[in-house]
Protein backbone atom coordinates (compact mmCIF):
# COMPACT_ATOMS: atom_id res chain seq x y z
CA UNK A 1 0.00 0.00 0.00
CA UNK A 2 1.47 3.28 -1.01
CA UNK A 3 0.99 6.48 0.93
CA UNK A 4 0.35 9.66 -0.98
CA UNK A 5 2.82 12.41 -0.26
CA UNK A 6 -0.04 14.79 0.62
CA UNK A 7 -0.90 12.62 3.62
CA UNK A 8 2.25 13.71 5.31
CA UNK A 9 0.82 17.17 5.84
CA UNK A 10 -2.84 16.45 6.25
CA UNK A 11 -2.69 14.84 9.68
CA UNK A 12 -4.40 16.43 12.66
CA UNK A 13 -2.10 18.60 14.74
CA UNK A 14 -1.91 15.94 17.41
CA UNK A 15 -0.17 17.10 20.53
CA UNK A 16 0.58 20.48 19.06
CA UNK A 17 -1.40 22.38 21.69
CA UNK A 18 -0.32 20.11 24.51
CA UNK A 19 3.24 20.85 23.50
CA UNK A 20 2.68 24.58 23.48
CA UNK A 21 0.91 24.55 26.83
CA UNK A 22 3.68 22.50 28.36
CA UNK A 23 6.30 24.87 26.98
CA UNK A 24 4.32 27.81 28.39
CA UNK A 25 4.19 26.13 31.78
CA UNK A 26 7.95 25.66 31.75
CA UNK A 27 8.49 29.34 31.00
CA UNK A 28 6.00 30.28 33.71
CA UNK A 29 7.82 28.16 36.35
CA UNK A 30 11.09 29.68 35.34
CA UNK A 31 9.71 33.21 35.54
CA UNK A 32 8.18 32.71 38.99
CA UNK A 33 11.53 31.91 40.52
CA UNK A 34 13.43 34.39 38.47
CA UNK A 35 11.08 37.35 38.92
CA UNK A 36 10.51 36.83 42.64
CA UNK A 37 14.21 36.64 43.35
CA UNK A 38 14.93 39.55 41.03
CA UNK A 39 12.24 41.71 42.60
CA UNK A 40 13.49 40.94 46.11
CA UNK A 41 17.06 41.72 45.15
CA UNK A 42 16.14 44.95 43.44
CA UNK A 43 14.00 46.07 46.32
CA UNK A 44 16.70 45.31 48.88
CA UNK A 45 19.33 47.05 46.76
CA UNK A 46 17.14 50.06 46.16
CA UNK A 47 16.16 50.33 49.81
CA UNK A 48 19.44 49.54 51.44
CA UNK A 49 22.20 50.95 49.27
CA UNK A 50 22.23 54.25 51.16
CA UNK A 51 23.35 52.63 54.39
CA UNK A 52 26.06 50.42 52.92
CA UNK A 53 28.86 52.63 54.11
CA UNK A 54 31.78 52.75 56.51
CA UNK A 55 29.40 53.22 59.44
CA UNK A 56 27.81 49.87 58.69
CA UNK A 57 31.14 48.09 58.64
CA UNK A 58 32.93 49.85 61.46
CA UNK A 59 30.32 50.86 64.03
CA UNK A 60 28.50 48.89 66.67
CA UNK A 61 24.70 48.79 66.72
CA UNK A 62 23.03 51.71 68.34
CA UNK A 63 19.59 52.97 69.21
CA UNK A 64 20.20 55.78 66.75
CA UNK A 65 19.92 54.36 63.24
CA UNK A 66 22.11 57.10 61.82
CA UNK A 67 25.20 55.87 63.70
CA UNK A 68 24.24 52.20 64.01
CA UNK A 69 26.55 49.70 62.32
CA UNK A 70 26.97 45.96 62.20
CA UNK A 71 30.67 45.53 62.91
CA UNK A 72 30.20 42.98 65.74
CA UNK A 73 27.82 40.95 63.60
CA UNK A 74 30.02 41.04 60.50
CA UNK A 75 33.09 40.07 62.52
CA UNK A 76 31.22 37.28 64.28
CA UNK A 77 30.01 35.94 60.94
CA UNK A 78 33.60 35.89 59.69
CA UNK A 79 34.82 34.16 62.87
CA UNK A 80 32.03 31.63 62.67
CA UNK A 81 32.87 31.02 59.02
CA UNK A 82 36.53 30.31 59.80
CA UNK A 83 35.66 28.03 62.71
CA UNK A 84 33.02 26.31 60.63
CA UNK A 85 35.56 25.42 57.94
CA UNK A 86 38.15 24.38 60.51
CA UNK A 87 35.65 22.00 62.14
CA UNK A 88 33.66 20.65 59.21
CA UNK A 89 36.37 19.98 56.64
CA UNK A 90 38.48 17.53 58.71
CA UNK A 91 35.43 15.85 60.26
CA UNK A 92 33.45 15.71 57.04
CA UNK A 93 36.31 14.53 54.85
CA UNK A 94 37.35 12.01 57.51
CA UNK A 95 33.86 10.54 57.64
CA UNK A 96 33.63 10.48 53.85
CA UNK A 97 36.97 8.68 53.54
CA UNK A 98 35.90 6.12 56.10
CA UNK A 99 32.59 5.47 54.37
CA UNK A 100 34.03 5.31 50.86
CA UNK A 101 37.42 3.69 51.37
CA UNK A 102 37.31 1.72 54.59
CA UNK A 103 33.74 0.83 55.53
CA UNK A 104 32.56 -2.63 54.67
CA UNK A 105 29.05 -2.22 53.24
CA UNK A 106 28.13 -5.68 54.43
CA UNK A 107 28.26 -4.57 58.03
CA UNK A 108 24.94 -3.36 59.41
CA UNK A 109 26.48 -0.51 61.42
CA UNK A 110 28.06 1.02 58.33
CA UNK A 111 24.76 0.93 56.47
CA UNK A 112 23.02 2.44 59.51
CA UNK A 113 25.64 5.19 59.55
CA UNK A 114 25.03 5.98 55.89
CA UNK A 115 21.24 6.17 56.25
CA UNK A 116 21.67 8.32 59.34
CA UNK A 117 23.88 10.83 57.61
CA UNK A 118 21.50 11.15 54.71
CA UNK A 119 18.62 11.75 57.10
CA UNK A 120 20.57 14.26 59.15
CA UNK A 121 20.90 16.44 56.06
CA UNK A 122 17.12 16.78 56.06
CA UNK A 123 16.65 17.66 59.74
CA UNK A 124 15.27 21.23 60.19
CA UNK A 125 17.85 23.67 61.45
CA UNK A 126 15.78 24.66 64.49
CA UNK A 127 16.14 21.08 65.75
CA UNK A 128 19.90 21.52 65.63
CA UNK A 129 19.38 24.70 67.63
CA UNK A 130 17.54 22.81 70.33
CA UNK A 131 20.28 20.18 70.38
CA UNK A 132 22.87 22.91 70.68
CA UNK A 133 21.05 24.53 73.54
CA UNK A 134 20.61 21.29 75.45
CA UNK A 135 23.94 19.66 74.68
CA UNK A 136 26.50 22.40 74.06
CA UNK A 137 25.23 25.37 76.04
CA UNK A 138 23.84 23.51 79.03
CA UNK A 139 25.17 19.93 78.87
CA UNK A 140 28.80 20.83 78.18
CA UNK A 141 28.36 24.09 80.01
CA UNK A 142 29.83 26.15 77.18
CA UNK A 143 27.30 28.89 77.74
CA UNK A 144 25.86 31.14 75.09
CA UNK A 145 29.13 31.82 73.32
CA UNK A 146 30.37 32.14 69.76
CA UNK A 147 32.15 28.79 69.95
CA UNK A 148 28.84 27.07 70.71
CA UNK A 149 27.30 28.83 67.72
CA UNK A 150 30.08 27.67 65.42
CA UNK A 151 29.84 24.13 66.79
CA UNK A 152 26.13 23.84 66.22
CA UNK A 153 26.45 25.18 62.69
CA UNK A 154 29.19 22.58 62.20
CA UNK A 155 26.76 19.82 63.09
CA UNK A 156 24.18 21.40 60.82
CA UNK A 157 26.33 21.50 57.68
CA UNK A 158 28.41 18.38 58.39
CA UNK A 159 26.06 16.02 56.49
CA UNK A 160 26.24 18.27 53.44
CA UNK A 161 30.03 18.27 53.53
CA UNK A 162 30.12 14.50 54.03
CA UNK A 163 27.81 13.89 51.10
CA UNK A 164 29.77 16.27 48.83
CA UNK A 165 33.10 14.74 49.86
CA UNK A 166 31.79 11.22 49.27
CA UNK A 167 30.67 12.17 45.78
CA UNK A 168 34.10 13.63 45.07
CA UNK A 169 35.91 10.57 46.41
CA UNK A 170 33.63 8.21 44.52
CA UNK A 171 34.37 10.10 41.30
CA UNK A 172 38.03 9.06 41.50
CA UNK A 173 38.20 6.02 39.23
CA UNK A 174 39.16 2.71 40.76
CA UNK A 175 41.90 2.32 38.16
CA UNK A 176 43.84 5.06 39.99
CA UNK A 177 43.65 3.15 43.27
CA UNK A 178 44.60 -0.10 41.57
CA UNK A 179 47.54 1.54 39.82
CA UNK A 180 48.83 2.84 43.13
CA UNK A 181 48.32 -0.48 44.93
CA UNK A 182 50.12 -2.29 42.12
CA UNK A 183 53.19 -0.16 42.80
CA UNK A 184 53.32 -1.33 46.39
CA UNK A 185 51.54 1.59 48.02
CA UNK A 186 49.79 0.94 51.32
CA UNK A 187 46.14 1.79 51.80
CA UNK A 188 47.07 4.95 53.67
CA UNK A 189 49.39 6.04 50.84
CA UNK A 190 46.75 5.34 48.22
CA UNK A 191 44.17 7.43 50.07
CA UNK A 192 46.49 10.23 51.11
CA UNK A 193 48.56 10.59 47.93
CA UNK A 194 46.10 9.66 45.19
CA UNK A 195 42.46 9.69 46.23
CA UNK A 196 42.50 12.86 48.33
CA UNK A 197 44.48 15.07 45.92
CA UNK A 198 42.29 13.90 43.05
CA UNK A 199 39.10 14.69 44.96
CA UNK A 200 40.21 17.98 46.53
CA UNK A 201 38.44 20.27 44.01
CA UNK A 202 35.13 18.51 44.60
CA UNK A 203 35.61 18.56 48.35
CA UNK A 204 36.50 22.26 48.30
CA UNK A 205 33.45 23.12 46.22
CA UNK A 206 31.14 21.19 48.54
CA UNK A 207 32.70 22.70 51.64
CA UNK A 208 32.30 26.24 50.38
CA UNK A 209 28.66 25.69 49.48
CA UNK A 210 28.10 24.21 52.94
CA UNK A 211 29.85 27.19 54.50
CA UNK A 212 27.59 29.63 52.72
CA UNK A 213 24.58 27.66 53.89
CA UNK A 214 25.84 27.79 57.47
CA UNK A 215 26.51 31.51 57.37
CA UNK A 216 22.97 32.22 56.22
CA UNK A 217 21.40 30.32 59.14
CA UNK A 218 19.58 32.21 61.88
CA UNK A 219 17.36 29.84 63.82
CA UNK A 220 19.95 27.58 65.46
CA UNK A 221 22.04 30.58 66.43
CA UNK A 222 19.09 32.22 68.16
CA UNK A 223 18.64 29.10 70.27
CA UNK A 224 22.27 28.79 71.29
CA UNK A 225 22.15 32.36 72.38
CA UNK A 226 23.16 34.70 69.59
CA UNK A 227 21.98 37.95 71.09
CA UNK A 228 20.07 40.42 69.01
CA UNK A 229 21.90 43.36 70.46
CA UNK A 230 25.66 43.15 70.92
CA UNK A 231 27.59 46.40 70.92
CA UNK A 232 31.12 45.02 71.28
CA UNK A 233 33.29 42.89 69.03
CA UNK A 234 32.98 39.14 69.48
CA UNK A 235 35.41 36.79 71.16
CA UNK A 236 35.55 33.02 70.97
CA UNK A 237 34.06 32.47 74.43
CA UNK A 238 31.94 35.59 74.65
CA UNK A 239 28.47 36.83 73.78
CA UNK A 240 27.95 37.14 70.10
CA UNK A 241 25.56 37.94 67.34
CA UNK A 242 25.74 37.19 63.64
CA UNK A 243 24.77 39.01 60.50
CA UNK A 244 21.48 37.17 59.88
CA UNK A 245 20.53 37.62 63.53
CA UNK A 246 21.37 41.31 63.35
CA UNK A 247 19.21 41.67 60.23
CA UNK A 248 16.39 39.87 61.98
CA UNK A 249 16.65 42.24 64.93
CA UNK A 250 16.64 45.35 62.76
CA UNK A 251 13.67 44.21 60.72
CA UNK A 252 11.69 43.61 63.91
CA UNK A 253 12.07 47.24 64.92
CA UNK A 254 9.27 49.72 64.25
CA UNK A 255 11.34 52.59 62.84
CA UNK A 256 11.69 52.81 59.07
CA UNK A 257 15.38 53.67 59.31
CA UNK A 258 16.09 50.33 60.90
CA UNK A 259 14.32 48.55 58.06
CA UNK A 260 16.63 50.39 55.70
CA UNK A 261 19.55 49.32 57.83
CA UNK A 262 18.28 45.74 57.67
CA UNK A 263 18.21 46.02 53.88
CA UNK A 264 21.82 47.15 53.83
CA UNK A 265 22.71 44.27 56.15
CA UNK A 266 21.07 41.91 53.69
CA UNK A 267 23.17 43.40 50.88
CA UNK A 268 26.36 42.68 52.84
CA UNK A 269 25.27 39.13 53.70
CA UNK A 270 24.21 38.45 50.10
CA UNK A 271 27.51 39.81 48.84
CA UNK A 272 29.41 37.44 51.13
CA UNK A 273 27.31 34.42 50.16
CA UNK A 274 27.33 35.17 46.44
CA UNK A 275 31.11 35.65 46.51
CA UNK A 276 31.54 32.29 48.23
CA UNK A 277 29.22 30.56 45.77
CA UNK A 278 30.92 32.19 42.79
CA UNK A 279 34.26 31.00 44.15
CA UNK A 280 32.87 27.49 44.48
CA UNK A 281 31.63 27.52 40.88
CA UNK A 282 34.96 28.87 39.68
CA UNK A 283 36.80 26.11 41.57
CA UNK A 284 34.56 23.47 40.06
CA UNK A 285 35.01 24.70 36.52
CA UNK A 286 38.71 25.28 36.92
CA UNK A 287 39.58 21.87 38.28
CA UNK A 288 36.78 19.73 36.91
CA UNK A 289 38.34 16.57 35.61
CA UNK A 290 37.13 14.18 32.98
CA UNK A 291 38.59 10.73 33.34
CA UNK B 1 61.62 -15.06 11.99
CA UNK B 2 59.56 -17.78 10.48
CA UNK B 3 56.08 -17.04 9.25
CA UNK B 4 53.69 -19.71 10.40
CA UNK B 5 50.50 -20.27 8.53
CA UNK B 6 47.48 -20.24 10.78
CA UNK B 7 43.92 -20.53 9.58
CA UNK B 8 41.77 -17.90 11.20
CA UNK B 9 38.08 -17.73 10.50
CA UNK B 10 38.74 -19.80 7.43
CA UNK B 11 41.43 -17.50 6.10
CA UNK B 12 45.09 -18.31 6.12
CA UNK B 13 47.01 -15.73 8.05
CA UNK B 14 50.72 -15.59 8.31
CA UNK B 15 51.55 -15.17 11.93
CA UNK B 16 55.01 -13.99 12.58
CA UNK B 17 56.59 -15.97 15.36
CA UNK B 18 60.07 -15.09 16.41
CA UNK B 19 62.25 -18.08 16.18
CA UNK B 20 63.96 -18.53 19.46
CA UNK B 21 65.14 -21.87 20.63
CA UNK B 22 63.97 -22.04 24.20
CA UNK B 23 66.45 -23.15 26.81
CA UNK B 24 66.07 -26.74 27.90
CA UNK B 25 63.59 -27.22 30.67
CA UNK B 26 66.20 -28.02 33.30
CA UNK B 27 68.08 -24.82 32.49
CA UNK B 28 65.09 -22.59 33.05
CA UNK B 29 64.76 -20.77 36.32
CA UNK B 30 61.27 -21.06 37.76
CA UNK B 31 59.90 -17.75 39.03
CA UNK B 32 56.35 -18.83 39.75
CA UNK B 33 55.27 -22.35 40.46
CA UNK B 34 51.48 -22.47 40.41
CA UNK B 35 49.84 -25.53 41.89
CA UNK B 36 46.16 -26.31 41.59
CA UNK B 37 45.09 -22.68 41.81
CA UNK B 38 41.46 -21.69 41.98
CA UNK B 39 39.67 -18.38 42.48
CA UNK B 40 36.06 -17.93 43.56
CA UNK B 41 34.04 -14.72 43.66
CA UNK B 42 31.27 -14.92 46.27
CA UNK B 43 31.36 -18.69 45.99
CA UNK B 44 31.26 -18.76 42.17
CA UNK B 45 34.30 -20.59 40.94
CA UNK B 46 35.88 -18.34 38.30
CA UNK B 47 39.00 -20.38 37.82
CA UNK B 48 39.89 -23.88 38.84
CA UNK B 49 42.77 -26.30 39.01
CA UNK B 50 45.46 -24.27 37.26
CA UNK B 51 49.02 -25.54 37.52
CA UNK B 52 51.91 -24.11 35.54
CA UNK B 53 55.41 -22.72 35.87
CA UNK B 54 56.53 -19.26 34.79
CA UNK B 55 60.19 -18.98 33.82
CA UNK B 56 62.65 -16.20 34.33
CA UNK B 57 63.32 -13.80 31.42
CA UNK B 58 60.53 -15.38 29.44
CA UNK B 59 57.47 -13.71 28.07
CA UNK B 60 54.57 -15.91 29.11
CA UNK B 61 51.21 -15.25 27.46
CA UNK B 62 47.75 -16.25 28.68
CA UNK B 63 45.22 -16.49 25.89
CA UNK B 64 41.64 -17.66 25.75
CA UNK B 65 38.07 -16.52 25.16
CA UNK B 66 36.33 -13.90 27.29
CA UNK B 67 35.41 -15.09 30.75
CA UNK B 68 38.02 -17.83 30.84
CA UNK B 69 39.59 -16.37 33.96
CA UNK B 70 42.91 -15.26 32.46
CA UNK B 71 42.67 -11.76 33.95
CA UNK B 72 41.59 -13.24 37.26
CA UNK B 73 44.58 -15.54 37.09
CA UNK B 74 47.16 -12.84 36.40
CA UNK B 75 45.84 -10.84 39.34
CA UNK B 76 46.74 -13.69 41.65
CA UNK B 77 50.45 -13.15 41.01
CA UNK B 78 50.58 -9.76 42.73
CA UNK B 79 47.67 -10.41 45.06
CA UNK B 80 45.46 -7.79 43.46
CA UNK B 81 42.54 -10.11 44.14
CA UNK B 82 43.04 -9.28 47.81
CA UNK B 83 41.44 -5.91 47.07
CA UNK B 84 38.17 -7.61 46.16
CA UNK B 85 36.60 -8.66 49.42
CA UNK B 86 34.48 -11.39 47.84
CA UNK B 87 37.41 -13.08 46.08
CA UNK B 88 38.82 -16.24 47.57
CA UNK B 89 42.02 -17.84 46.30
CA UNK B 90 42.93 -21.46 46.98
CA UNK B 91 45.85 -23.58 45.86
CA UNK B 92 49.39 -22.27 45.98
CA UNK B 93 51.67 -19.99 44.03
CA UNK B 94 55.31 -20.33 44.93
CA UNK B 95 57.45 -17.33 44.07
CA UNK B 96 61.06 -18.53 44.10
CA UNK B 97 59.88 -21.28 46.38
CA UNK B 98 58.07 -18.96 48.78
CA UNK B 99 54.32 -19.21 49.19
CA UNK B 100 52.83 -15.93 47.89
CA UNK B 101 49.72 -16.47 49.98
CA UNK B 102 51.59 -17.48 53.13
CA UNK B 103 50.22 -15.93 56.31
CA UNK B 104 53.39 -13.93 56.94
CA UNK B 105 53.56 -12.49 53.40
CA UNK B 106 52.85 -8.78 53.06
CA UNK B 107 50.94 -8.05 49.83
CA UNK B 108 52.58 -4.63 49.67
CA UNK B 109 55.99 -6.32 49.60
CA UNK B 110 54.76 -8.67 46.87
CA UNK B 111 53.55 -5.82 44.66
CA UNK B 112 56.87 -4.08 45.02
CA UNK B 113 58.60 -6.99 43.30
CA UNK B 114 55.83 -7.93 40.94
CA UNK B 115 54.67 -4.92 38.98
CA UNK B 116 51.53 -4.63 36.93
CA UNK B 117 50.37 -2.80 33.80
CA UNK B 118 46.64 -2.59 33.27
CA UNK B 119 44.37 -2.94 30.27
CA UNK B 120 43.37 0.69 30.14
CA UNK B 121 46.24 3.14 30.64
CA UNK B 122 45.72 4.56 34.12
CA UNK B 123 48.20 7.38 34.65
CA UNK B 124 47.72 9.31 37.86
CA UNK B 125 46.33 12.83 37.37
CA UNK B 126 49.76 14.27 38.08
CA UNK B 127 52.80 15.30 36.09
CA UNK B 128 54.74 12.77 34.01
CA UNK B 129 57.60 13.02 36.49
CA UNK B 130 55.36 12.50 39.52
CA UNK B 131 53.77 9.48 37.88
CA UNK B 132 57.09 7.71 37.55
CA UNK B 133 58.32 8.97 40.92
CA UNK B 134 55.21 7.80 42.78
CA UNK B 135 56.36 4.21 43.29
CA UNK B 136 59.90 5.09 44.44
CA UNK B 137 58.45 7.72 46.77
CA UNK B 138 55.96 5.45 48.49
CA UNK B 139 58.63 2.79 48.84
CA UNK B 140 61.21 5.22 50.19
CA UNK B 141 63.58 4.83 47.20
CA UNK B 142 64.14 8.56 46.86
CA UNK B 143 67.93 8.70 46.52
CA UNK B 144 68.83 9.81 43.01
CA UNK B 145 65.17 10.06 42.11
CA UNK B 146 65.78 12.15 38.97
CA UNK B 147 68.12 9.51 37.54
CA UNK B 148 65.72 6.76 38.46
CA UNK B 149 62.87 8.52 36.67
CA UNK B 150 65.02 9.13 33.61
CA UNK B 151 66.17 5.53 33.46
CA UNK B 152 62.64 4.19 33.78
CA UNK B 153 61.40 6.49 31.02
CA UNK B 154 64.29 5.41 28.81
CA UNK B 155 63.59 1.74 29.41
CA UNK B 156 59.98 2.34 28.49
CA UNK B 157 61.06 4.16 25.31
CA UNK B 158 59.31 7.34 26.39
CA UNK B 159 62.27 9.50 27.39
CA UNK B 160 62.75 11.24 24.04
CA UNK B 161 59.10 12.23 23.86
CA UNK B 162 58.79 13.20 27.51
CA UNK B 163 62.11 14.72 28.53
CA UNK B 164 61.11 18.28 27.67
CA UNK B 165 57.72 18.09 29.34
CA UNK B 166 58.29 16.16 32.55
CA UNK B 167 56.14 18.67 34.42
CA UNK B 168 53.23 18.32 31.99
CA UNK B 169 50.14 16.48 33.14
CA UNK B 170 50.28 12.81 32.22
CA UNK B 171 46.71 12.93 30.95
CA UNK B 172 47.92 15.16 28.11
CA UNK B 173 49.83 12.22 26.60
CA UNK B 174 48.35 10.02 23.87
CA UNK B 175 46.94 6.63 24.81
CA UNK B 176 50.04 4.76 23.66
CA UNK B 177 52.32 7.17 25.48
CA UNK B 178 50.18 6.84 28.60
CA UNK B 179 50.58 3.08 28.50
CA UNK B 180 54.36 3.38 28.11
CA UNK B 181 54.28 5.81 31.03
CA UNK B 182 52.48 3.15 33.07
CA UNK B 183 55.22 0.71 32.09
CA UNK B 184 57.88 3.25 33.10
CA UNK B 185 56.06 3.79 36.39
CA UNK B 186 56.18 0.07 37.01
CA UNK B 187 59.89 -0.19 36.06
CA UNK B 188 60.88 2.67 38.37
CA UNK B 189 60.52 0.46 41.45
CA UNK B 190 62.78 -2.22 39.91
CA UNK B 191 60.42 -5.16 40.00
CA UNK B 192 61.51 -8.62 38.97
CA UNK B 193 58.29 -9.51 37.20
CA UNK B 194 55.96 -7.38 35.10
CA UNK B 195 52.38 -8.51 34.78
CA UNK B 196 50.52 -7.05 31.82
CA UNK B 197 46.76 -7.41 31.64
CA UNK B 198 45.90 -6.86 27.95
CA UNK B 199 48.31 -3.94 27.79
CA UNK B 200 47.60 -3.07 24.15
CA UNK B 201 43.89 -3.76 23.82
CA UNK B 202 42.98 -0.08 24.13
CA UNK B 203 45.69 1.08 21.71
CA UNK B 204 45.97 1.57 17.97
CA UNK B 205 48.17 -0.78 15.88
CA UNK B 206 51.22 1.50 15.86
CA UNK B 207 51.13 2.01 19.62
CA UNK B 208 50.58 -1.74 19.98
CA UNK B 209 53.70 -2.50 17.96
CA UNK B 210 55.72 -0.21 20.19
CA UNK B 211 54.48 -1.98 23.31
CA UNK B 212 55.31 -5.35 21.76
CA UNK B 213 58.81 -4.19 20.79
CA UNK B 214 59.20 -2.97 24.33
CA UNK B 215 58.31 -6.37 25.70
CA UNK B 216 61.08 -7.93 23.61
CA UNK B 217 63.49 -5.38 24.95
CA UNK B 218 62.38 -5.74 28.57
CA UNK B 219 62.51 -9.50 28.80
CA UNK B 220 66.29 -9.31 28.87
CA UNK B 221 66.00 -7.89 32.37
CA UNK B 222 62.54 -8.83 33.50
CA UNK B 223 60.14 -11.71 33.53
CA UNK B 224 56.93 -10.79 31.74
CA UNK B 225 53.51 -12.33 32.04
CA UNK B 226 50.94 -11.00 29.60
CA UNK B 227 47.24 -11.58 29.15
CA UNK B 228 46.05 -10.98 25.63
CA UNK B 229 42.95 -11.30 23.54
CA UNK B 230 44.99 -11.06 20.44
CA UNK B 231 46.42 -14.38 19.30
CA UNK B 232 48.81 -12.84 16.82
CA UNK B 233 50.17 -10.76 19.65
CA UNK B 234 50.79 -13.84 21.75
CA UNK B 235 52.46 -15.48 18.76
CA UNK B 236 54.65 -12.43 18.24
CA UNK B 237 55.78 -11.75 21.78
CA UNK B 238 55.50 -14.87 23.89
CA UNK B 239 57.98 -17.66 24.55
CA UNK B 240 55.44 -19.75 26.38
CA UNK B 241 51.68 -19.62 25.91
CA UNK B 242 48.91 -20.92 28.13
CA UNK B 243 45.50 -21.46 26.62
CA UNK B 244 42.53 -21.09 28.97
CA UNK B 245 38.98 -22.07 28.25
CA UNK B 246 35.59 -22.12 29.91
CA UNK B 247 33.72 -25.13 31.21
CA UNK B 248 30.08 -25.05 32.18
CA UNK B 249 29.04 -26.58 35.45
CA UNK B 250 25.81 -28.51 36.05
CA UNK B 251 23.91 -25.30 36.73
CA UNK B 252 25.49 -23.46 33.83
CA UNK B 253 28.06 -21.60 35.90
CA UNK B 254 31.19 -20.72 33.96
CA UNK B 255 34.55 -21.78 35.28
CA UNK B 256 37.89 -21.07 33.68
CA UNK B 257 40.37 -23.87 33.25
CA UNK B 258 43.86 -24.21 31.84
CA UNK B 259 43.70 -26.36 28.72
CA UNK B 260 47.24 -26.38 27.48
CA UNK B 261 50.53 -24.76 28.35
CA UNK B 262 53.54 -25.09 26.10
CA UNK B 263 56.10 -23.28 23.98
CA UNK B 264 54.32 -20.66 21.87
CA UNK B 265 55.39 -22.17 18.56
CA UNK B 266 53.97 -25.51 19.61
CA UNK B 267 50.66 -24.02 20.80
CA UNK B 268 50.20 -22.29 17.48
CA UNK B 269 51.44 -24.99 15.10
CA UNK B 270 50.89 -28.37 16.69
CA UNK B 271 48.75 -28.05 19.79
CA UNK B 272 48.17 -31.32 21.56
CA UNK B 273 44.62 -30.51 22.63
CA UNK B 274 41.76 -30.30 20.16
CA UNK B 275 40.24 -27.30 21.99
CA UNK B 276 43.47 -25.35 21.61
CA UNK B 277 43.60 -26.13 17.94
CA UNK B 278 40.00 -25.05 17.47
CA UNK B 279 40.74 -21.77 19.21
CA UNK B 280 44.01 -20.86 17.50
CA UNK B 281 42.65 -21.76 14.10
CA UNK B 282 39.62 -19.57 14.67
CA UNK B 283 36.97 -22.27 14.80
CA UNK B 284 35.91 -21.22 18.27
CA UNK B 285 36.05 -18.10 20.43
Amino acid sequence: MSVAAGNLRSGRPRGLWTGRIFYGFLLFSLLIGFLTLGALLLQVLFEGYRFVDLVLFFEAPSADPQIAGAEPAILATIYIGVLLLAFTVPLGVGTAIYLEEYANRDRWYNRLLEVNIQNLAAVPSIVYGILGLAFLVRGLGLGRVLLAGAMILTLLVLPTVIIAAREAIRAVPDSIRQGAYALGATKWQVVWRQVLPASTPGIATGSILALSRGLGETAPLLLVGALTYVSFNPTLMGDFTALPVQIYQWIARPQDEFRTLAASGIIVLLAILLTLNAFAIWLRNRYERRW
Amino acid sequence: MAPVSVTMAGVNVDVETRERPLPAKELREVVFDVKDLGVAYSGNQALQGVSLEVYRNFVTAFIGPSGCGKSTFIRCFNRMNDLISTAKVDGTILYHGQDLYGSDVDPVEVRKRIGMVFQKPNPFPKSIYDNVAFGPRVLGMTDGLDDRVELALQQAALWDEAKDRLKANALSLSGGQQQRLCIARCLAVEPEVILMDEPASALDPIATTRIEDLMHELKKDYTIVVVTHNMQQAARVADMTAFFSVTRGEEGQRTGILVEYDATSKIFTQPSDQRTEDYVTGRFG
